[in-house]
């Protein structure tokens, strides 16, 4: 019977988050009254906030700087804030706990939650004034509007950029190709396993491959000024992307990418001294410095003739929750107690992401930050829409199977056609 | 054994004073100790029950509050009264059973006829609102006011005043009402660009102005310009206006900046509002029945019903082989642990538990790395250059190997306990008969073994053939060929299931929740016919 009960886990699980959310659809079907019963009793419906004035839900690596803002804000203000870390699926467990009437009234997470979050009517818009918004990098302003309406305050931003081992290349490349080239140099010379550390891994990932993808002119989904991502235009399949897949192909089969290397190791292989280079995010900075020996990051560059690579930007943010028990107070939190240079700063020492407002920006002095600053300035932002969700699977996949020895130009223009059918599918 | 077989008809005879141990008799036959855990375990239950009683009516949960009192209503009726004996001991299990069994795949089969999931979980009052709500936009020249809301009345009833400074012209002061907005109120003080006090008036703070939102919510304060003054947060205001209205009558969203309108209309398996070209207005969307449009997209769906079958065979396969292979591996070792000869027995058992005692997402981990071809430990440790996760063939060795050495340890234990069970007697007879060694162990200690070990293995089984977790953590399904991204190598139905329900396209737990259904019946169809078979082996007894 144990054994049972241990399939019946997940399930049973699922379930329960469900009726959670059964529970509160049923109570707020008629939205007047669930709404005038909280202010009668505001505990009543206390899920694990508690009696806070103002519930914050955050990861556990930001829990400490959001804090700090958040009890900044709580004191001038004369109320009571928690600030809780979900540790996993942040996201989902939001969106069930909003649905279900228990959620917090603010969420710190990344924009590219953003169109599902919308989707699932769990976040409101906001207004913070153009003078304000002016105060931000244009591009985190960018990312964290969706549908023409702000839904955060953004306050680190982050993209991909090449770190490079100066005991192995001092100089620095002024291309992939040129990357690629010492790397390969290094490794003959035996001084190292890899030539550069592009994590692919079997089930692929197509985040990392994005300034590959962009260098040769591929796209994932247009891009319009005005009505942002067009989940209609979707580019893999076409002709940059043809180009990119040959380009992997060729890498792939003078072993520079292989599937051996991915996400889970291809930071420690390059903090080990395996590696010549290795493209990946400020979050690898920290372990990097430790490692030992003298290393230089550089934006990720292009290819020999082509474009420059145009990795994906990332925006963290501070979202109000369209659930929560006490919305005024989110907005008021967001727009004054977020939206300051105090606390923009406060939020940069303690998370070590580039800063998202350009007055803090400037006060860094950390030239390893400054080159990940620019380098998302530079780049593009995460598609937030929910046709997103239909491309990451199938897209990595298919630069895996292209690594592995597929046909490069036949595997993604299937891949174009499984994602297109996938987003007709999803409604 | 005739010590245990006492006590077992003692506790067959509730009139024997073996009742009273449980404390679970006749009131007044019972010991005080007896009682008092009685006392306090149904205050618990009924303290629990009336604790819980505000918070459900306030959500209006009936059926929820409905079904805490009738629980506890039972459990009373069967714990503070002297009758129903079968029910103390029936009624637990039974409670359990009912929550935490029937209960979930009750819930199970009735979202499987919805589309609930990513852009429909809620109602479609609740999106209108949201659609409808969401589209204040801030006037082209409205001024950023800083707001101070006072009331001459009551604090949390109102009536309710906002007092207005614009951001940019700090000596200038606005009261608005419903009536619009008034310059220059009498007796204000200003006090850094904001209102302060007031003569007559209580100003609201923080917490109060965010308890009486839903009363300010009421107030529409209107401006010269045609718009409203909106709340930004609880210090500040500016002026702005929906762009969007909901005609209730005619369940259509007009925008009026454009007098598009929108109709809700099906689009896949759930309803949008679009305009005349099909455009939609929002990706929002509602719950609804579909009856049961989500079983036959398991059958119809061309991508789903081609790779079932050979996803169904590997399950098949995936349980089979880690059920006989566990099994052999497991009992090759209790046998050999159980010689008397052996010396060590215990550090070998020891050891040899040692994998169950790891925590299996953990070893699970590991083992995916150790498989890394260029950086791997088997492949280091071998010599080889096998590509494991690469090919189809590859990583199904790897993951039976994988879920060999995970499930072996439980096999170990529950045949070392059975062997040890057999009655030394039994053996030594069939010796004198002369059927030592190979012929004794197969027809003699196997069977009696299978007696007991043969309905786990069939648990065993059904725990493989749902094996997540092995699957997830060790390969992710994978390899996956470029022209399906959505079935791979290594998929079984569970992990195939959580791919198509989680993978693309956002959360689709109506549909998930239907195959959810296809698979208990297919599970539990499997699990009857192998009882069925366990069952001839009783016949050695």
């Amino acid at each position: 019977m144990r054994r049972y009960a241990r399939t019946l886990g997940p399930a049973a699980a699922m379930m329960l988050a469900m009726t959670a959310a059964a529970c509160g659809g049923g109570s707020g079907s008629s939205s007047e009254s669930s709404s005038s019963d909280s202010t009668s009793s505001p505990s009543a419906e206390g899920g694990s906030g508690g009696d806070a004035d103002l519930l914050v839900w955050t990861d556990s690596l930001k829990i400490d700087a959001v804090t700090e803002v958040a009890e900044a804000f709580g004191e001038s203000n004369g109320i009571e804030v928690e600030v809780q870390a979900i540790s996993e699926d942040l996201q989902g467990s939001f969106v069930t706990a909003d649905a279900a009437g228990n959620g917090p009234d603010v969420v710190v997470g990344a924009h590219d939650w953003m169109g599902n979050l919308v989707q699932n009517g769990a976040i409101e818009p906001l207004n913070l004034t153009p003078d304000e918004l002016s105060g931000y990098s244009e591009k985190a302003v960018q990312a964290t509007t969706y549908d023409g309406k702000l839904y955060g305050v953004p306050y680190g931003i982050e993209a991909l950029a090449l770190y490079r081992n100066t005991e192995i290349v001092p100089d620095e490349p002024a291309s992939m190709d040129e990357a690629i080239q010492a790397g390969q140099a290094a490794v003959e010379a035996g001084e190292v396993d890899s030539a550069l550390n592009l994590p692919v891994g079997e089930l692929g990932d197509a985040y990392h491959m994005e300034p590959i993808l962009t260098s040769f002119g591929g796209y994932i989904f247009r891009y319009d000024e005005s009505t942002g991502y067009d989940a209609q235009d979707v580019g893999i399949g076409k002709e940059g992307s043809v180009k990119a897949a040959q380009e992997i192909s060729r890498l792939a089969k003078a072993k520079v990418l292989r599937t051996s290397i991915s996400g889970d190791n291809s930071i420690a292989l390059f903090t080990s001294g395996k590696a010549a280079f290795l493209v990946s995010g400020p979050w690898a900075l920290s372990d990097v410095k430790k490692a030992g020996f003298e290393y230089a990051i550089q934006p990720v560059p292009g290819f020999d003739g082509q474009q420059a690579a145009e990795p994906f930007m990332g925006a963290q943010a501070f979202m109000v929750a369209a659930n929560g028990k006490n919305k005024d107070i989110a907005q008021e939190f967001v727009n004054n107690g977020v939206n300051s240079e105090e606390a923009m700063m406060t939020l940069f020492e303690g998370t070590q992401l580039p800063p998202a407002m350009t007055a803090v920006q400037e006060q860094v002095d950390d030239p390893d930050l400054t080159v990940f600053t620019e380098a998302a300035n530079a780049a593009a932002p995460m598609p937030a829409i929910p046709a997103m969700a239909s491309v990451w699977e199938p897209l990595g996949k298919a630069y895996s199977a292209i690594v592995s020895g597929k046909d490069p130009v036949a595997t993604i223009r299937s891949a174009g056609d499984t994602i297109n059918k996938n987003i007709a599918d999803a409604g | 054994m005739a010590d245990l077989r006492d006590t077992i008809d003692s506790q067959k005879d509730p009139g024997a004073d073996g009742g009273s141990r449980f404390g679970f008799t006749r009131p007044g036959r019972e010991g005080i100790p007896a009682l008092l855990v009685k006392v306090l375990f149904l205050g618990i239950v009924i303290g629990t029950a009336i604790a819980l009683t505000p918070a459900l009516v306030g959500e209006r949960s009936w059926v929820f509050l409905t079904g805490i009192w009738v629980i506890t209503a039972v459990l009373v009726a069967t714990y503070a009264t002297g009758r129903a004996l079968p029910a103390k001991y029936l009624v637990p299990g039974t409670l359990m059973l009912a929550l935490f069994v029937v209960y979930p795949i009750v819930l199970t089969a009735q979202t499987s006829f919805t589309n609930y999931g990513d852009g429909t979980r809620n109602d479609k009052q609740t999106t209108v609102d949201r659609i409808v709500g969401s589209s204040v936009v801030r006037s082209d020249d409205s001024p950023q006011y800083n707001l101070t809301i006072a009331t001459d009345g009551d604090p949390a009833s109102g009536p309710f005043t906002y007092f207005l400074v614009p951001q940019d012209d700090p000596e200038t002061v606005y009261e608005g009402t419903e009536e619009g907005l008034e310059e220059d109120p009498e007796g204000v003080t200003l006090d850094n660009g904001r209102v302060s006090a007031i003569e007559g008036y209580t100003i609201l703070n923080i917490r109060q102005v965010s308890d009486a939102s839903d009363a300010l919510d009421e107030i529409a304060v209107p401006t010269d310009s045609g718009s409203f003054i909106v709340r930004d947060g609880t210090s500040e205001a500016f002026e702005g206006a929906p762009t969007l209205v909901y005609d209730e009558d005619a369940e259509t969203i007009t925008d009026t900046r454009t007098d598009t309108v929108y109709t809700a209309r099906q689009q896949g398996d759930r309803e949008f509002f679009v305009d005349d070209e099909g455009e939609r207005l929002s990706d929002q969307s509602w719950t609804a029945n579909v009856g049961w449009r989500n079983y036959e997209r398991i059958f119809t769906d061309s991508r789903i019903s081609s790779s079932f079958f050979g996803i169904f065979v590997w399950t098949v396969v995936f349980a089979t082989a880690s059920v006989i292979g566990t099994f052999l591996l497991g009992l090759f070792f209790a046998i050999a642990l159980n010689d008397p000869r052996v010396r060590g027995q215990k550090i070998y058992r020891a050891l040899l538990i040692l994998p169950y005692a790891i925590p299996g997402f953990i070893s699970l981990l590991l083992w995916s790395s150790f498989y890394n071809q260029d950086f791997g430990l088997i492949n280091q440790l071998t010599g080889l250059d096998v590509n494991w996760f690469g090919g189809a063939t590859t990583a199904k060795i790897a993951v039976l190997l994988t879920n060999l050495w995970m499930g072996f340890p439980y096999m170990f234990l529950v045949s070392t306990g059975a062997l040890q069970a057999i009655p030394g007697e039994l053996k030594e007879a069939a010796t004198i008969d002369g059927a030592g060694g190979i012929a004794g162990f197969r027809r003699i200690t196997l069977p009696l073994l299978l007696v007991t070990v043969a309905p786990l293995l069939v648990a065993t089984f059904a725990f493989n053939f749902n094996n997540f977790g092995a699957i997830f953590l060790l390969t992710g399904g994978g390899p996956f060929t470029p022209d399906n991204p959505t079935a791979g190598g290594t998929d079984i139905l569970i992990s195939y299931t959580y791919r198509l329900a989680f993978g693309a396209g956002g959360v689709q737990i109506g549909f998930a929740a239907a195959v959810s259904v296809v698979l208990f019946v297919v599970t539990g169809l499997i699990a009857a016919l192998q009882f069925r078979a366990t069952r001839s082996l009783e016949d050695v007894n």
